[in-house]
């Protein structure tokens, strides 16, 4: 691997950090409202604790001095302290990702998996009856929105039929005799968000995987392996799939990176305790400290995905050219 | 023998166009059901009777019955009547968001392409780094700060969605840029802002265009998360207003189906409409997609 296209990446995810940060910065600070200095000046708050928000947030300083004391709070880990639960920042999404991380990874597995195999079955039939099906279940998932997904489902699953909860991630109240019965129950609770979730996008997936490997079957040497004689099936599962794979693997890349914002739709609508819904009751709550932290969090995610994304690309495919 | 007339060739061109547009089946079915809403958006109002709508004409959350035809929601308000008067609310949001998205990605595009050098680094890297951005957080997060009216609900959506088109049309003035007429405009004194809007302008659009109709969906999706996610214009009974209430009275496990399920599938067609209208577009504007 070419040190220089990996110091220009990371380069470049520098860069984007910074924008983000000082997006951030300024979209707590400047817009119309001020949330966190109208926070500080709201008149039933105790003096001392209106203090402290001054001594922390620096709001009597110039914008400079604020943004110079924002970037040092961030690099010591000091994301702020909650309106709402008055505790560090950073403690309450910590609590929380973990729910958000083992939801989008089931989420993930389930389009990634329906993804590959539904564009590979398109692409393989192409302008057939499968093809013109999937094309259309694909454009179809991309106009539901992923909370009504959820709905339905709920409505269906768990209200008419009575097998999975309702929501939450375990039954509320409930002791458990051993370990197991817990995974059982957080299973049981996990399996319809997962499936709602991996629904709602997978049609990405698929129209890549499809146009993907429709690129790769146009290449010559495809031409060549079937004029020696191998079978179609065998053409398109041992030679065109592993390049068709490149495209995908870096969306997939990027995905885990959109995943804990992906997954707020889901999570609101299953109360899945995870960060998404902590940035929607932190919305209901005008929670502005959780909101800026989780937002950066999200955006973090996002800048290293991308990065691990552009760096795979290239280790994958050697045409790529390293400038 | 017809005489070929610049008039006659403009004529035979639009013919053709219109020709290639109805062989596609795609767009035809989505410009049915464009069609469809705009007259259920803007003709339903005359003829349906909206005296059902005020509050507490009905029984709560009552099903189907004969005056109300798709039931009443958690106040006793016409389902049906709600869903008439929120096609006109998705359309307008969508379409206006559109213009105002499309407008900056165009702007940002053009510029950073014919400029070239310093400028199209800066610019890009700022798209780059817009692109990066969660965008649903960011929405709600804008959404909230401003305060939730269809005006800046409208603005917030048009202000997040840009870069798709401004990378898009960058490309394309790229390869614009150096085509003879530009240079001969050039060389004849034409100056940068007469030459981008005169000249690169129209070239780029048809490309955009068919950008611009899934932009559209898109907006309108999100129009709809936004509201359910109770960030929507309160005062304004859109689609996605319907589904949260729905959610927030608990339709969902009382089993209301006639609460979420028809303001969903509205949503699902409309964005569906739109989706298919692009790709239709997609595939006429560009010809290299016509092969697969």
């Amino acid at each position: 691997m070419n040190i220089n296209y990996l110091l220009k990446k990371l380069f470049h995810s520098f860069i984007t950090l910074i924008i983000v940060i000082t997006i951030n910065f300024f979209l707590f600070r400047v817009m119309p409202g001020d949330p966190t200095a109208m926070v500080a000046k709201s008149a039933n708050l105790s003096p001392e604790y209106a203090e402290k928000l001054n001594e922390m947030y620096g709001f009597d300083r110039s914008l400079p001095v604020q943004y110079a004391m924002y970037i040092k709070s961030l690099v010591t880990g000091d994301f702020g302290m909650s309106f709402k639960f008055r505790k560090p920042v950073i403690n309450i999404i910590g609590e929380r990702i973990m729910a958000t991380i083992l939801l989008a990874i089931c989420a993930q597995t389930v389009a990634i998996l329906f993804g590959i195999v539904v564009g590979t079955l398109a692409a393989a039939h192409r302008g057939r009856k499968i093809d013109v099906g999937a094309l259309g279940f694909a454009l179809f998932i991309y106009a539901i929105p992923a909370f009504w997904l959820g709905i339905v489902l709920v409505s269906f699953f768990s209200v008419k039929l009575g097998v999975f909860p309702v929501n939450g991630m375990v039954d509320a109240g409930r002791d458990y005799a051993t370990t197991w019965a817990y995974i059982k129950d957080v299973l049981h609770h996990l399996l319809l968000p997962s499936i709602s979730m991996g629904l709602a996008i997978c049609g990405g997936y698929t129209m890549i995987m499809r146009s993907s490997l429709l690129d790769v079957l146009t290449e010559d040497y495809i031409t060549t392996a079937r004029a020696k004689g191998y079978k179609r099936k065998d053409v398109v599962i041992k030679h065109a799939l592993p390049n068709a794979m490149l495209p995908m693997v870096t969306v997939i890349a990027i995905n885990i990176g959109f995943m804990i914002g992906g997954a707020l739709q889901t999570e609101t609508v299953f109360s899945w305790p995870g960060v998404g819904r902590l940035v929607y009751d932190s919305l209901e709550a005008r929670d502005y400290p959780v909101l800026q932290g989780a937002f950066l969090i999200i955006s973090f995610c996002v800048i290293i995905a991308n990065f691990i994304a552009d760096i795979l690309y290239g280790y994958l495919d050697p045409r790529i050219k390293y400038e | 023998m017809a005489e070929i007339t610049k008039k006659n060739v403009k004529y035979q061109n639009i013919k053709r166009s219109i020709d290639t547009f109805m062989g596609n089946k795609m767009g035809v079915l989505g410009l049915c059901i464009l069609v469809f809403f705009v007259i259920v958006a803007f003709i339903g109002p005359l003829v349906y009777d909206f005296d059902q709508q005020s509050y507490g004409k009905g029984e709560l959350m009552a099903p189907p019955t004969n005056g109300f035809p798709l039931g009443t929601d958690d106040m006793g308000r016409d389902i049906l009547g709600s869903l008439i008067y929120g096609a006109k609310i998705s359309l307008m949001i969508g379409i206006f968001a559109t213009l105002i998205s499309v407008c900056i990605g165009t702007f940002i595009g053009i510029s950073s392409g014919f400029a070239g050098g310093k400028t199209d680094i800066i610019l890009m890297r700022f798209t780059d780094g817009f692109m990066v951005l969660p965008k649903l957080p960011l929405i709600m997060i804008l959404a909230a700060l401003l305060g939730s009216n269809i005006r800046n609900i409208i603005i917030v959506l048009g202000f997040t969605s840009w870069t798709g088109t401004a990378r898009l049309v960058r490309s394309q003035t790229l390869s614009v840029k150096e085509r003879q007429f530009v240079e001969r405009a050039i060389s004849s004194g034409a100056g940068k802002g007469y030459i981008m809007f005169k000249h690169i302008l129209p070239n780029v659009f048809p490309l955009v265009f068919s950008n611009t109709i899934l932009v559209t969906a898109n907006a309108i999706l999100t129009e709809t998360t936004l509201s359910f996610l109770g960030l929507g214009d309160p005062l304004t009974p859109s689609w996605g207003q319907i589904l949260r209430g729905a959610f927030v009275s608990g339709a969902v496990s009382l089993g209301a189906w006639w609460f979420f399920i028809p303001a969903g599938l509205c949503v699902i067609l409309l964005v569906l409409g739109f989706t298919f209208l692009g790709y239709s577009f997609d595939e006429i504007l560009n010809p290299k997609l016509r092969r697969r």
